[in-house]
């Protein structure tokens, strides 16, 4: 009996304890962040690489989502014969939710795990070790700039996403659906207001910092070798893609309630 | 200009636990400017955590480390920046960063931590290459088209790129074959007289500590049990140090086969 209480006390503390090593990780991440020196050519690096490399696996799910979205709301307005508001709800829902989520998530998979893969190999191989004694704070150089590329280019990935999903969407409306190309883009700006876009862009910034810093959390504090490094990339994804889904709520609440 | 009799390292009464194991147990060691000392001991007896102490990359729960008279031990990683260029670090496994190529390795810390331009930092590290017995041709290299050897060597030429006063070399042997081994300790012994560096070395290779070390010193369960010139180190009746260096099974020692 108390060796099972034990237990759940030693699960507790633990809990507690990645709490707090996760809260002060963030702390000095956000603080290293607001202060000066940058890296700029690690900033660079990462915007190219978070950005530019992550375009076609978000620009694939966008469209598909798009066309997806297209048929799925065709199908059911038409059950009440409001099939005209097909594009202006795909443009809201890409523009407000789809984009961002999907492009969180997708880029939580490819950049997140990098990120976390990346930085566990550098600690198990000591080299986060080597930049201590080389006097370059591993927060400034490691951590700092790839939480800043992501807060940056998560935004415009999804602008670029909004986009083309909405395109998937005009593709399926005109091509399969039978709307009029002029009338569908007209459905689509007609009724999109900016708060649609500026929420979508602000949960895009707010995912990039969450899937920055879960990949860079977890790597930095792997240990056992390749095992580690394996726990670490799997935590990171599975992370950040919880808390993505948990702070769009948060978002769209705060934006939206009344 | 620093005092030539005040220790250039330190180590005090240094104690450090994790958990409930005692690593160190009350270490006190002084290394003095321009000598070389060599920490030997079995795995596990807490050599690398005394270096980790000594880079504020582990902090001692009790006792007092002093780099050229300042104390280490406790202060904040801001104070701590001026004191880290003071060193240069061979690691074990070179530590090399992958991302960068060979001459940005070996020009890391005067690009990042001294500021100088990329262009006027790759002839440095081209000389510095030089300096461990590489050519020009190895600066474009990724770390990972390296032997072992080369990447010891590079891991020694962005130690002293910096001409630091102390040099930190963690098993500089560790993966090589005898006459690599050979090769790398000559080249620690030249580039630390050629400095005049200070240099802590820790290695469980005889070989090794008797070529570059001045001084050597042996810990067992996180004490230091003897200390002495290196020459010495045959005649003395440590049964500790005699039972390390002749590799026997019988002795004072226990190796734990399951840890504690």
């Amino acid at each position: 009996m108390i060796e099972a209480l034990a237990a759940i006390g030693r699960l507790f503390l633990g809990f507690l304890r990645a709490i707090g090593q996760l809260t002060v990780f963030t702390a000095n991440a956000i603080s290293h962040c607001a202060q000066p020196p940058y890296y700029l050519r690690a900033i660079g690096q990462q915007m190219v690489t978070i950005g530019y490399y992550s375009l076609p696996v978000v620009g694939l799910t966008a469209v598909f989502t798009g066309m997806v979205l297209a048929l799925q709301i065709f199908e059911g307005s038409s059950r009440f014969n409001a099939e005209s508001a097909v594009a202006t709800i795909v443009v809201i829902g890409i523009t407000r939710e789809l984009g961002p989520v999907l492009a969180g998530l997708m880029v939580a998979g490819r950049v997140g795990a990098a990120m976390a893969a990346e930085i566990g190999t550098m600690r198990v191989t000591e080299q986060i070790d080597a930049l201590t004694t080389l006097s370059t704070d591993p927060f400034k150089y490691l951590i700092a700039p790839r939480v800043i590329a992501a807060t940056i280019m998560l935004p415009l990935l999804v602008f670029v996403a909004d986009i083309i999903g909405v395109f998937g969407g005009y593709i399926i409306g005109t091509s399969k659906l039978g709307f009029n190309p002029a009338t569908y883009l007209r459905n689509t700006a007609d009724f999109l207001e900016t708060i649609d876009v500026v929420t979508g862009l602000v949960k895009a910034a707010a995912f990039g910092f969450i899937v920055a810093l879960m990949g860079c959390y977890n790597g930095y504090f792997s240990k056992g070798g390749a095992q580690g490094v394996g726990a670490a990339t799997t935590n990171a994804v599975v992370s950040a893609s919880i808390l993505i889904l948990a702070a769009d709520y948060v978002i769209t609440e705060a934006f939206f309630s009344k | 200009m620093s005092d030539p009799r005040e220790p250039k390292v330190s180590f005090r009464d240094v104690h450090i636990a994790f958990g409930a194991k005692k690593v160190l147990q009350g270490i006190n060691l002084d290394v003095m400017p321009g000598e070389s000392v060599v920490v030997i001991g079995g795995s596990g007896t807490g050599k690398s955590v005394m270096l980790k102490c000594m880079l504020g990359l582990l902090n001692p729960s009790q006792g007092s480390i002093k780099i050229a008279g300042q104390e280490i031990v406790g202060i904040s990683d801001r104070a701590r920046e001026p004191i880290l260029r003071k060193f240069g670090m061979l690691f074990q496994y070179a530590a090399l960063f992958d991302s960068l190529p060979v001459w940005e390795n070996v020009a890391f810390g005067l690009t990042q931590a001294k500021g100088v331009s990329r262009v006027a930092a790759r002839p440095i590290a081209i000389r510095k290459l030089a300096q461990v017995g590489l050519g020009a041709d190895v600066a474009d290299l990724s770390p990972s088209e390296l032997s072992g050897g080369m990447k010891k060597r590079v891991g020694l030429a962005r130690a002293i790129a910096t001409d630091p006063e102390v040099i930190l070399f963690d098993e500089p042997t560790t993966g090589l074959d005898p006459i690599m081994g050979d090769v790398i300790n000559d080249l620690i012994v030249d580039c630390v007289k050629s400095l005049g560096a200070t240099a802590v070395s820790i290695t469980h290779d005889m070989a090794s500590a008797r070529k570059i070390g001045d001084r050597v010193a042996m810990l067992h369960q996180g004490k230091i049990v003897w200390q002495g010139p290196a020459k010495t180190i045959e005649t003395c009746d440590n049964p500790y140090v005699q039972q390390f260096i002749h590799g026997r099974a019988e002795g004072p020692i226990k190796m734990e086969v399951r840890p504690e």
